[in-house]
């Protein structure tokens, strides 16, 4: 790899999501030179999974596809993938990280044409699909992936797949003894933007998504609302591949619960309201969706969403924490049992298919930060003096929606250009 | 660069293209009849050596107009990238073999189709020029905020320790807003379990001791035009005095107004003990920290209920049909104000949805709870008062029964009203060059299309992007805080944070002649030919953006600074004046008019599509990638906007003997996809009127079809092109061969 020429006036965004992504945008179109760190394969981070965004049901793909061509446009700003901060050393305006690059296999030339991928026959779960589908062992992570390359699976190096996708690509991309690498970069400051994953549902016992097939998460539902997604857009149920039409989402599993995340994940009630339209999309006057809530956040402008949800009649609501789910072993439903708090009436319902609305948590542990950051109880970075110069962007700073983490990730570029501008004495 | 034009056309035979088509043959077009200077074919043109290939010819050769016919324009982008020369894709993978059967029945047409892509990116290229700054750049990075409350407070701080120079204009007499009238405010830093000091006084300190910021209190904009990086704008005081000043870019920090419920009956405002939350915080900077008083008689409160949602979040008459966001989080503030005085204190919560987010404002609501404040789901029927204190009969949501408790004081969140200005949607705009200042206007804009920035939904002046929150329709003057939706102060300062970003940004940028989002860096501008104008407006009125003014003589006046460079004016022109250097009615037109037409009894009819280049184009890319097959008579543009379609290029098409025309674009209309807000709208609008040229030419109607397509119609944009395909079959092909 050729050297990258880093300084103290150079920002470093750790993750490339929609948060990173913005933040190294932003700053590098002020002028700013940009380094962008991403972990995974690709650019586009958890809302590239995403079907449609609330509140308007359009497709982050979209944006996507705008921002990539920002990525490709702005010579300020450079990429660098399946890379992880390791150490971070150094003071607010200068900055030595240690980064390591895990081997990808292929190089630049990678033309995207798909030939090593039709030669290869080991398949892997599909991670994009959060496991729902497969992929094969030479692979491009989604059809927006940027870069635009091929990965191969480590899991094939030293088999014989991978010697055929090796055989199978003209361009020379494929190269089977790439090593993981560790670079050092020198940068001023440090935009942390490492986003969530989903709270891990099966620890949520009485809920039973261990045990009981037809109870998925609402970023598994996502994957499947997707009509190039592993079901080709349709609902289906797990146990037998029937349709769903009757589905529960159920708010809060995860948040808002000292046993699990103690912070409420703000995105959860909009994302089940909107994917209550998708049971709607899917299945007309057939689908009947039911949320099971402790209070809707549709927060400001967007409760008109809510409100028009409401108005469906297929769409009902009721208040009350399930308190478990067993399963029905002749039709394979869950039953839901709980209190309906408005009016104390017991419930036991059945449905076809549970949505849990999954909490978000940080993607890194309190305890794995390799930077010395002030972090809340929660997980989350604190704004705090004593971070020098790292910040944190998006839903690394707290559980935030796209447009949020958007305007946050925007706030941090500035706060990064603040410090770099400091040390290089410049003024405006 | 000299101004000869030297073309290079290069083909490559990778990623299967040397195996499907006969890439000679599109050599020979090339050269012969597209009459490029220098044409090459190359087995791995993206490779290194490939690129150095072409950037031989470059430095050596003297070329300056390159045509890489190859992958899509989305693939190698960077690879690809030449400085200082024009530069067309041909898509012939994605666009091409991709999209075509490999089968000797299909080979034919599938070379066709290779052939006319090579033609249209050498004849695209030879009508391109390269862009060069606009001459208007100019050098003003200066901000200018409009409001002194903590959004612009925090933009002016935020912005000066990036080392860039503010002023505030505050209509009052002080700086701090809102937030300096609240006694304390939500915390903002773990373990967020108490009511913080608002830190304005601090925050006010800091900006009078900062050289950076320059504060005009009792003041108003009376008169902005320009463009980023050249805004002129009237700063006047109450007493009259004005003066003018040159700003980069501008901060709209507006604020709110507290809703008036004064009219909605049941909530009983107009008691003397039932209060809005504004009210409370001036009676508890009045106790200061000693037991708050009910307004009635002075009497210590021993009970107090607050009522959320108080002509919020329903359509009802004088209701905000919105949620405002921080009332939750201020209720439990101000309940521990009596708590944390006298833990005695009954404090009463009535909500409909609790709306506490993230790790703050759950801990916060749970440190309510320990402090035993009561929170109970309910509905209010009548909050009714004989004198002192208050009745309030609600519904409890729990119980389901309706309950009536006695409170000393009722508190009413109330929630904010944007202070945006005028709707100039609604308010007839001025004549040219009769500007009138509107008292009521934020920043009486000379624009053509009004003084303020446009409004989107229930007054805000919010963006309408999830992904772009700052993108107002007026380039360079950026909204912050609650006057762009509800918010509260946290959020307000991440957001004035952010705005003050942009507004450098935009400022920055101006003075290299670059264009702000979403095409960023584009250099190249709107020019127009003065003499073939017939002053018809269109463009004026169309611009999304609010870019273009009329000068003195009635002609338009384009604001390059202004201009998001999407070409819906160049689409709006009638008479085609309008144009950029890289991308012209010229550019696309000559893509049309060069594709080559078999005559009428070849049966091979030829499609025209005309694609979003953000949404259809890449659907229509990736369906390519998934295999998915159309109609090998189909011509692919890729344009900036569908806005920027203009009807000669159907009408050249049709004339030309193109069978059917397809328009992409992007949803439109309330929850519009646009990136150009209007643009597609615009084409929708035009498009609905070209059935009269097609009767003048005595075609069918259905052979131009417009389109909403959306970046994941993989299958259904593919599927459009095929149904006009079938449309042509049924209906004949066109007379117009030649």
């Amino acid at each position: 790899m050729s050297e990258i020429v880093a300084s103290n006036e150079t920002i470093l965004v750790v993750g490339g999501g929609i948060s990173g992504m913005t933040a190294a945008l932003e700053a590098a179109e002020c002028g700013k030179q940009v380094i962008l760190l991403e972990k995974t394969p690709a650019l586009g981070g958890r809302v590239s999974q995403l079907y449609r965004y609330f509140p308007k049901l359009c497709h982050p793909t979209c944006g996507l596809e705008i921002n990539l061509r920002r990525v490709k446009a702005n010579p300020n700003l450079r990429v660098l993938t399946m890379a992880e901060v390791t150490a971070v050393s150094g003071d607010a305006g200068n900055y030595s990280v240690k980064v390591r690059i895990s081997p990808r296999y292929v190089n630049e030339n990678c033309t995207a044409c798909g030939e090593c991928e039709k030669a290869v026959e080991a398949e892997f779960d599909d991670e994009f699909n959060y496991g729902l589908g497969k992929r094969k062992g030479a692979y491009l992570p989604h059809k927006m992936a940027f870069p635009q390359r091929y990965v191969i699976d480590p899991a094939i190096i030293g088999t014989a797949d991978a010697d055929k996708a090796k055989e199978a690509c003209k361009y020379g991309a494929i190269d089977l003894d790439m090593q993981e690498q560790e670079i050092e970069l020198t940068v001023g400051a440090i935009i942390w933007a490492t986003g969530w994953r989903p709270y891990d549902a099966a620890r949520i016992q009485p809920y039973g998504y261990d045990r009981i097939a037809n109870v998925i998460t609402s970023v598994e539902f996502e994957r499947m609302a997707d009509p190039y997604g592993p079901t080709g857009g349709k609902l289906l149920r797990p146990s037998d591949g029937k349709e769903a039409k009757d589905i529960a989402f159920i708010q809060c599993a995860g948040s808002r619960d000292r046993n699990h995340l103690k912070h409420c994940s703000r995105i959860c009630c909009m994302a089940s309201l909107k994917q209550s339209t998708y049971v709607t999309e899917k299945h007309g006057e057939d689908g009947k969706a039911t949320i099971y809530y402790i209070d809707i956040r549709a927060i400001d402008r967007i409760d008109d969403f809510y409100r028009k949800v409401k108005e469906n009649p297929n769409v009902s609501f009721i208040k009350s924490k399930v308190a478990n789910i067993v399963e029905d072993k002749e039709t394979g439903n869950p039953v839901l049992r709980g209190v309906d708090t408005e009016g104390y009436h017991r419930y036991e319902n059945p449905h076809d298919l549970v949505v849990l609305a999954v909490g978000m948590e940080p993607s890194v542990p309190a305890d794995a930060f390799p930077v010395d950051v002030e972090i809340n109880e929660e997980g989350f970075i604190e704004a705090s003096p004593d971070n020098g110069a790292v910040f944190a962007a998006g839903c690394s700073s707290d559980a935030l929606d796209v447009n949020r983490a958007v305007q946050s990730a925007t706030a941090s570029a500035l706060r990064a250009i603040q410090v770099i501008n400091r040390a290089a004495g410049t003024e405006g | 660069m000299s101004d000869e034009k030297k073309t290079g056309c290069y083909i490559c035979k990778g990623c299967g293209i040397g195996e499907r088509l006969n890439t000679s043959q599109m050599a020979t077009i090339a050269e012969r009849e597209a009459r490029a200077n220098i044409v090459r074919e190359h087995d791995f043109l993206c490779s290194a050596e490939g690129v150095a290939m072409i950037q031989n010819d470059i430095d050596n050769e003297g070329v300056n107009h390159i045509a890489i016919v190859a992958c899509s324009r989305r693939a190698k982008t960077e690879a690809f990238n030449f400085d200082g020369v024009a530069i067309s894709r041909g898509n012939i993978r994605e666009g091409v073999i991709w999209v075509r059967p490999d089968t000797d029945e299909a080979q034919e047409t599938t070379q066709e189709m290779a052939e006319d892509y090579t033609r249209m990116a050498v004849f695209e290229v030879n009508a391109m020029n390269v862009p060069k700054p606009s001459g208007e750049a100019e050098g003003q990075t200066n901000i200018l905020i409009v409001g002194g409350g903590l959004s612009g407070m925090t933009a002016a701080i935020e912005a000066s320790k990036a080392g860039y120079k503010c002023t505030i204009v505050e209509k009052s007499g002080a700086l701090g807003g809102h937030a300096a009238q609240a006694w304390k405010r939500i915390p903002q830093h773990a373990p967020y379990k108490d009511p913080e000091d608002t830190g304005i006084d601090e925050m006010i300190a800091a900006i009078e001791a900062d050289p950076n910021i320059e504060v005009c209190l009792n003041s108003r904009v009376t008169r902005t035009s320009g463009a980023p990086g050249r805004f002129s704008a009237d700063i006047s005081t109450e007493s009259g005095d004005t003066k003018t000043e040159n700003f980069g870019a501008i901060i709209q920090a507006s604020g709110y107004t507290d809703h008036d419920v004064s009219h909605i009956d049941k909530l009983g405002y107009g008691n003397a003990d039932v209060i809005t939350q504004a009210e409370l915080e001036a009676l508890a900077r009045e106790a200061n920290g000693g037991p708050i008083k009910r307004p009635s008689d002075g009497k210590e409160v021993a009970n107090v209920v607050f009522i959320q949602c108080a002509g919020q979040r329903s359509d009802e008459e004088g209701h905000l049909p919105y949620c405002s966001g921080h009332c939750c989080l201020t209720s439990i503030k101000q309940a521990m104000y009596f708590k944390d005085q006298n833990p005695d204190i009954d404090t009463t919560i009535l909500y409909d949805d609790l709306r506490t987010p993230g790790a703050g404002g759950e801990d916060f609501y749970r440190s309510g709870q320990d402090k035993q404040v009561i929170f109970t789901k309910g509905a209010v029927n009548q909050i009714s008062s004989s004198g002192n204190g208050a009745k309030v009969n609600f519904k409890d949501r729990i119980l389901d029964e309706d309950v009536e408790i006695e409170a000393d004081l009722v508190v009413l969140a109330t929630g904010m009203v944007p202070n945006s200005g005028v709707n100039i949607d609604e308010v007839p705009q001025d004549e040219p060059g009769q500007f009138e200042v509107s008292v009521d206007s934020i920043l009486n804009l000379t624009y053509r299309q009004g003084k303020d920035v446009p409004q989107l939904k229930y007054g805000f002046s919010d963006s309408h992007f999830i992904c772009f929150p700052y993108e107002t329709r007026r380039t360079g003057i950026y909204t912050a805080g609650p006057v762009r939706r509800p918010m509260d102060d946290q959020q307000a300062i991440e957001d004035a944070t952010g705005a003050a970003l942009k507004a450098i940004q935009a400022a920055e940028n101006a003075q290299l002649g670059r264009a702000a989002h979403p095409r960023s860096g584009d250099l190249s501008y709107p020019s127009f030919r003065r003499e073939g104008c017939t002053q018809c407006k269109r463009c004026t009125v169309e611009c999304p953006f609010g870019a273009i003014d009329e000068d003195e003589e009635r002609y338009p006046k384009f604001n390059e600074g202004r201009c998001r460079r999407c070409g819906t004016c160049m689409g709006a022109c009638p008479v085609r004046v309008i144009s950029f250097e890289n991308y012209s009615v010229d550019t696309i037109g000559q893509q049309i008019k060069n594709i080559d037409i078999p005559d009428e009894f070849d049966e091979k009819p030829r499609i025209l599509v005309l694609a979003c280049e953000n949404d259809a184009y890449p659907a229509l890319d990736m369906a390519g990638m998934a295999g998915v097959e159309y109609s090998a008579f189909a011509r692919v543009i890729p344009v900036r906007c569908l806005g920027s379609t203009n009807l000669i290029w159907v009408t050249d098409a049709l004339n030309s003997g193109y069978d059917g025309c397809v328009l992409m674009g992007c949803q439109k209309g309330e929850n519009y996809q646009c990136h150009f807000v209007k643009g597609s709208e615009m084409a929708h609008y035009r498009m609905s009127k070209v059935d009269d040229t097609l009767q003048s030419l005595s075609l069918e109607p259905e052979r131009v079809a417009t389109y909403e397509v959306a970046i994941t119609d993989i299958e259904r944009a593919p599927q459009l092109i095929n149904d006009m395909a079938e449309t042509i079959e049924r209906i004949g092909m066109s007379p117009f061969k030649f």
